[in-house]
């Protein structure tokens, strides 16, 4: 085309793109809210079903699996309860993903708004989600008296880590999912394999010589990256490394996936 | 077909040149080539790219340009492109080969029901219609009450949409759209359904804004719709341009080839 040359290149359309969504955050953060009262209008407890349900999971996990790993309460129970707020913000996100271009259909065919939107919005109400979940952790931690002290604060750049990482594989899978059908049940019977082989209901630490197994494991550092501030202690040198080095990845592929083939997710729908 | 240069910066006006828009079609990959069909209908084409994946031609080498105050009827038979022109027109679909250029804020008007909470007061959803059209919060509070009196709803906007019946939320729709003067308001025909009342004030409130600088573009079966509140009509066939120019030529043309097959 005679016009080629002024045309934007691709790279250039994903960023303008990121831009468009990010100053639409008015619409972004009314829609997710919208989708998480939606689903609990009309009943009485609302959102606060969501964490009505998280809270009895807990607690009746933190108990059974204190007797069977003979570990006191006091001290798994706080760690369950970390390890299952942040699997199930993680979790959410992998189940959900698919669906976030191929749900917004009706918008994507009749509106030409930036993609990431639907990614933004997507995270943001799973965000929101955490949030009502977190003071679960604040009670039991009041309850058992075993305060963390200031090194908790380092869990918000590693939530931070983890919402970034989040958007970036909702990305990813949501196009891979408008156009291969397949991809969101794949993801959700691997989701499944995952939470059951990674630390969340048991310490890292019961593999013995085959402590391997958890720090192989990408989703066991994205857990203890918030997981292990919130109980005391900073995450380790190799956590960081690892979620940095993930990130990076996870941006890389991204990009690449995103500035190539952003223009023709409408056309899978 | 080069950019009018006496159109100054800033005013809305759209400009394709030579589009073509193909979509594929990976349900049918399993189809034969001697199953393929050929269409002699009006319809897009059904074709094979590059890499033997079916694939429907919806758009080939269209061309338009429209200026200020220029009013676009689209018409043709079913499947001839006439949607998926809208949706190249709103950047929806990004065409493969040729150039779109728009310049102007654009209001789709195709879906009502679009971004609609049915548990949602009128307001709210007014709200959220509007930031779908990407109007900044601060102006549409600043806009709620002239939305709210075009729609005629009265009490009604305090109440769950889910009570109104579909010509309220037309109203509402219609009322959204085309308060915040849109540069290019594109509109399916499908969507003025609305009664005689609704109709006259709906074609007063085009007229006002078009005189206003903007562009209408409506796809639509309704040649007497068309001549009312068009200028300009493009008659598509098999997703290509069969004729373009004045909206009485072009109709007149149109209902002799119907009338004559």
């Amino acid at each position: 085309m005679f016009e080629s040359d002024n045309r934007p290149g691709r790279l250039q359309l994903a960023a303008i793109d990121l831009a468009g969504a990010t100053a639409l955050w008015p619409l972004w953060v009314r829609l997710g809210w919208h989708d998480i009262l939606y689903r609990y209008r009309r009943s009485l407890l609302g959102p606060f079903w969501f964490t009505a349900n998280t809270a009895v999971t807990i607690v009746a996990l933190g108990i059974v699996y204190s007797q069977v790993l003979k570990i006191p309460v006091a001290e798994l129970m706080p760690y369950v309860c970390v390890g299952l707020l942040v699997w199930g913000f993680i979790s959410a996100i992998l189940q959900g993903a698919g669906e976030v271009f191929s749900g917004a259909e009706s918008y994507i065919k009749q509106v030409r708004l930036p993609y990431l939107l639907y990614v933004f919005r997507f995270i943001w109400s799973k965000i929101i989600i955490f949030a009502h979940d977190f003071p679960i952790f604040v009670a039991l931690i009041v309850y058992f008296g075993n305060w963390p002290g200031s090194v908790a604060l380092l869990a918000i750049p590693g939530f931070l880590l983890l919402a970034l990482n989040g958007a970036l594989v909702t990305v990813t899978l949501g196009m891979a999912s408008a156009r291969f059908r397949d991809v969101p049940r794949i993801v959700t019977s691997l989701a499944q394999i995952v939470f059951l082989i990674t630390p969340i209901l048991w310490t890292p630490d019961m593999l013995g010589s085959r402590i391997y197994l958890a720090y192989g494991n990408p989703f066991f550092h994205l857990i203890e990256i918030v997981r292990s501030p919130l109980l005391g202690n900073p995450p380790s040198i190799k956590t960081v490394w690892v979620v940095l080095f993930i990130t990076a990845l996870n941006l890389i592929v991204t990009l690449v996936i995103f500035s190539r083939y952003r223009a023709r997710i409408a056309y899978w729908l | 077909m080069k950019p009018d240069a006496s159109v100054q910066d800033g005013e809305p006006r759209v400009t394709l040149d030579a589009v073509a828009v193909s979509f594929p079609v990976y349900q049918g990959g399993s189809r034969s080539l001697k199953k393929r069909v050929l269409f002699r209908g009006s319809a897009g084409r059904i074709g094979r790219d590059a890499n033997q994946r079916i694939i429907v031609e919806a758009l080939r080498d269209v061309s338009l340009s429209l200026r200020t105050g220029d009013r676009l009827a689209l018409i043709g038979a079913n499947g001839a492109g006439k949607t998926t022109l809208l949706r190249v027109i709103a950047g929806i679909y990004e065409p493969a080969h040729g150039v779109v250029v728009t310049r102007g804020r654009i209001s789709p008007m195709f879906d009502v029901n679009l971004g609609i909470d049915p548990e949602l007061s009128g307001f709210d959803n007014i709200r959220t219609r509007a930031l779908l059209l990407g109007i900044a919060p601060r102006a549409i509070e600043g806009h709620i009450p002239e939305i709210a009196e075009f729609t005629e709803l009265g009490d009604y906007l305090d109440m769950p949409v889910r009570t109104y019946s579909s010509g309220m939320m037309l109203r509402l729709c219609f009322a959204v759209a085309t308060c915040f003067e849109p540069g290019i308001l594109l509109m399916d025909e499908w969507i003025l359904a609305g009664d005689a009342h609704f109709m006259a004030r709906a074609q007063l409130r085009i007229q006002g804004f078009v005189e206003r600088a903007s562009v209408l573009v409506l796809a639509s079966h309704n040649l007497d719709l068309c001549s009312r509140w068009c200028t300009k009509a493009l008659w598509l066939e098999q997703g290509q341009v069969r004729a373009l120019g004045p909206v009485e030529e072009v109709l007149g043309e149109y209902s002799r080839v119907s009338s004559a097959e």
